[in-house]
């Protein structure tokens, strides 16, 4: 027992050791600091500049920004062509929602209480692939599907269901020569893009749901459906607000999709993309960019008050 | 409960399974039909000509290299302060740390045309103009969530006893990092800067507001969609693309598999 207790500082590492053992604070700023930085200027940063831009205008007749503070950009939003776009893009990401959210179930449903070892695996990677691989192909795929020469026409054509796409396609309000051109297809590839990122948050809260629960509920005499709304249901709310989160924020924001499938009628993400690249009106595109971060904020508050951040 | 599931159910989750999965398969047959003007179904006929078509058109290169520097430079930058941010976050518990959270989460929680016009304003505003940086710039922001995710998953599972071992041992906080917490750490940073990779090559809409004039091969592709050209081409690279969203993806998966934290919840 003759080595020392403490052993003396090999160099300057041992020493920041001694240090940072001493003052953890110290430690903790120093990796926060970078990542802070980062997203405290360049994001953050562009986030002000956003609103800025916003409170900006644009001279009507030069077309070049006026640098002055005014409200009369917020003000043209309120125009009824605007407020058209506006509420038709809210309607779409509502039933995109509602659509995603009962697909998504039985998915959902069967993976987390049914599928077992290499099955629940499948169902993993089965989900997990579509979500994160590529957007654009994903959704250039469906150009093929939807197009009048198409699988989808060419499938009615041999079965004879071709009245049923004719049926939607006559439709008022979802006119168009072939899906492809319909607002129904803007729905449909809105469905199928974002349907995963809704499967998941609705399979971790139905994986959390009890067994015993569902076993109390059938003893104390509860049928299936009984145990199913008044047990199940509940319990996997906030997933499916978690999910909805998701679905309804991408709907809000997307414009690559309403450009490439559907009737090119105007939504928030295609307005914003459209005003600042060809119409040069940077302020306006802004005002509207402004519009998803205020509805994503309201309905983010509602979600904390139905309890959904514990399940994301 | 009842262990066995109705036909119904199966049905609807095999059906939603097929859903998914069906269209993606469909490019792959595309890119083989010689029916070079309409999306025609079934194929009239099969060729594999497109392939070296799309070898030999110039214009597909210089947008490949672009997406492929951008992604990479992301991908360093979101591991790098990816990693950082999970390190401090893991344990600690600060003034403040929720609000941090928030912020690390927000960039991919918003919608991506938020991201896009806010970093264009703020170029706009600071007169800098586009270029490979400009790309990178909002690429790397939202990547760093996917690493921190990821990250932090793994960080939040190692037990604290083995970096207090490794004190008591006589390691120094260097030594520490480089032989105990990177080891372990290793695949979830590998995972993580897969899928960040993943994410960037693939990113078109944040991409389209930082670009300006200059094309990375999604926004290469996005305008073949709006204006078709040659539609097999089109075809060939869109299962470029969708591979190399694909490997990356699978890899990550396997590197995270069986852990509580596989890769890929928290897109």
């Amino acid at each position: 027992m003759t080595a020392p207790a403490i052993l003396p500082a090999r160099g300057l590492a041992d020493r920041l050791t001694g240090t940072f053992w001493r003052r953890p604070g110290l430690l903790l700023v120093l990796l926060i600091t970078p990542p802070l930085l980062w997203l405290g200027v360049v994001y953050l940063g562009s986030l002000a500049a956003l609103l800025l831009q916003s409170f900006y205008s644009i001279d009507e007749f030069s077309g070049v920004v006026k640098e002055e503070f005014t409200l009369k950009t917020y003000a043209e939003l309120f125009r009824a062509q605007n407020l058209d776009i506006i509420i038709r893009t809210i309607v779409m990401a509502m039933a995109v929602t509602l659509a995603c959210a009962v697909l998504a179930f039985p998915i959902a449903y069967y993976a987390a209480r049914h599928a077992k070892g290499a099955w629940k695996a499948a169902f993993y990677l089965g989900v997990m692939l579509p979500l994160w691989s590529s957007y654009l192909v994903k959704v250039y795929a469906w150009k093929l599907i939807l197009a009048k020469e198409g699988i989808l026409g060419w499938a009615a054509e041999g079965t004879g269901t071709g009245f049923i796409i004719d049926g939607i396609l006559s439709i008022p309000g979802l006119e168009g020569s072939s899906l492809s051109t319909s607002p129904f297809g803007t729905f449909l590839v809105f469905v199928y893009i974002w349907l995963p990122y809704m499967i998941l948050p609705m399979q971790a809260a139905l994986e959390r749901v009890p067994n015993s629960m569902l076993e109390a509920s059938a003893d104390l005499g509860a049928t299936r459906g009984q145990t199913f709304r008044t047990v199940i249901l509940p319990l996997a709310l906030p997933g499916v607000i978690a999910g909805s989160i998701f679905t309804f924020s991408l709907t809000l924001g997307d414009y690559i999709i309403p450009q490439i499938v559907g009737d090119s009628s105007r939504f928030i993400g295609l307005t914003v993309y459209q005003l600042q690249g060809t119409a040069g009106n940077t302020p306006l595109a802004a005002a509207f960019a402004v519009v998803p971060i205020l509805i994503m904020l309201v309905y983010l508050s509602l979600a904390k008050r139905a309890g959904a951040f514990n399940a994301l | 409960m009842r262990s066995e599931a109705s036909w119904g159910l199966k049905l609807a989750a095999l059906g939603g399974l097929l859903f998914l999965h069906l269209p993606i398969l469909l490019i792959f047959l595309y890119a083989f039909t010689t029916e070079e003007r309409s999306y025609a179904f079934p194929p009239p006929g099969y060729t594999t000509e497109w392939f070296a078509v799309a070898w030999n058109r110039q214009d597909i290169w210089p947008p490949l290299w672009l997406s492929l520097r951008v992604a990479a430079i992301a991908t360093v930058m979101a591991m790098i302060l990816g990693t950082l941010a999970a390190a401090a976050m893991a344990r600690a518990s600060f003034f403040g740390r929720d609000q941090v959270s928030l912020l690390i989460l927000l960039p991919i929680a918003l919608p991506g045309v938020i991201t896009g016009m806010s970093l264009r304003s703020a170029f706009g505003i600071m007169d800098i103009p586009f270029s490979t940086w400009t790309i990178v710039l909002g690429h790397a922001t939202f990547c760093i969530v996917i690493v921190y995710n990821n990250a932090i998953a793994r960080m939040r599972r190692l037990s604290g006893g083995i970096m207090e071992a490794s004190a008591d041992l006589g390691a120094n906080s260097f030594q520490t990092f480089r032989h105990v917490l990177l080891p372990n750490l290793g695949s979830a940073l590998l995972a993580g800067g897969m899928l960040a990779f993943a994410l960037s090559f693939d990113e078109v809409i944040v991409t389209t507001f930082t670009a300006g004039q200059q094309s990375t091969l999604p926004i290469w592709m996005l305008n073949e969609l709006v204006r078709p050209r040659q539609r097999p081409v089109t075809n060939v690279v869109a299962i470029v693309v969708f591979a190399a969203t694909f490997v990356p993806i699978l890899i990550a998966y396997y590197l995270t598999r069986g852990g509580s934290e596989t890769a890929g919840m928290g897109k």
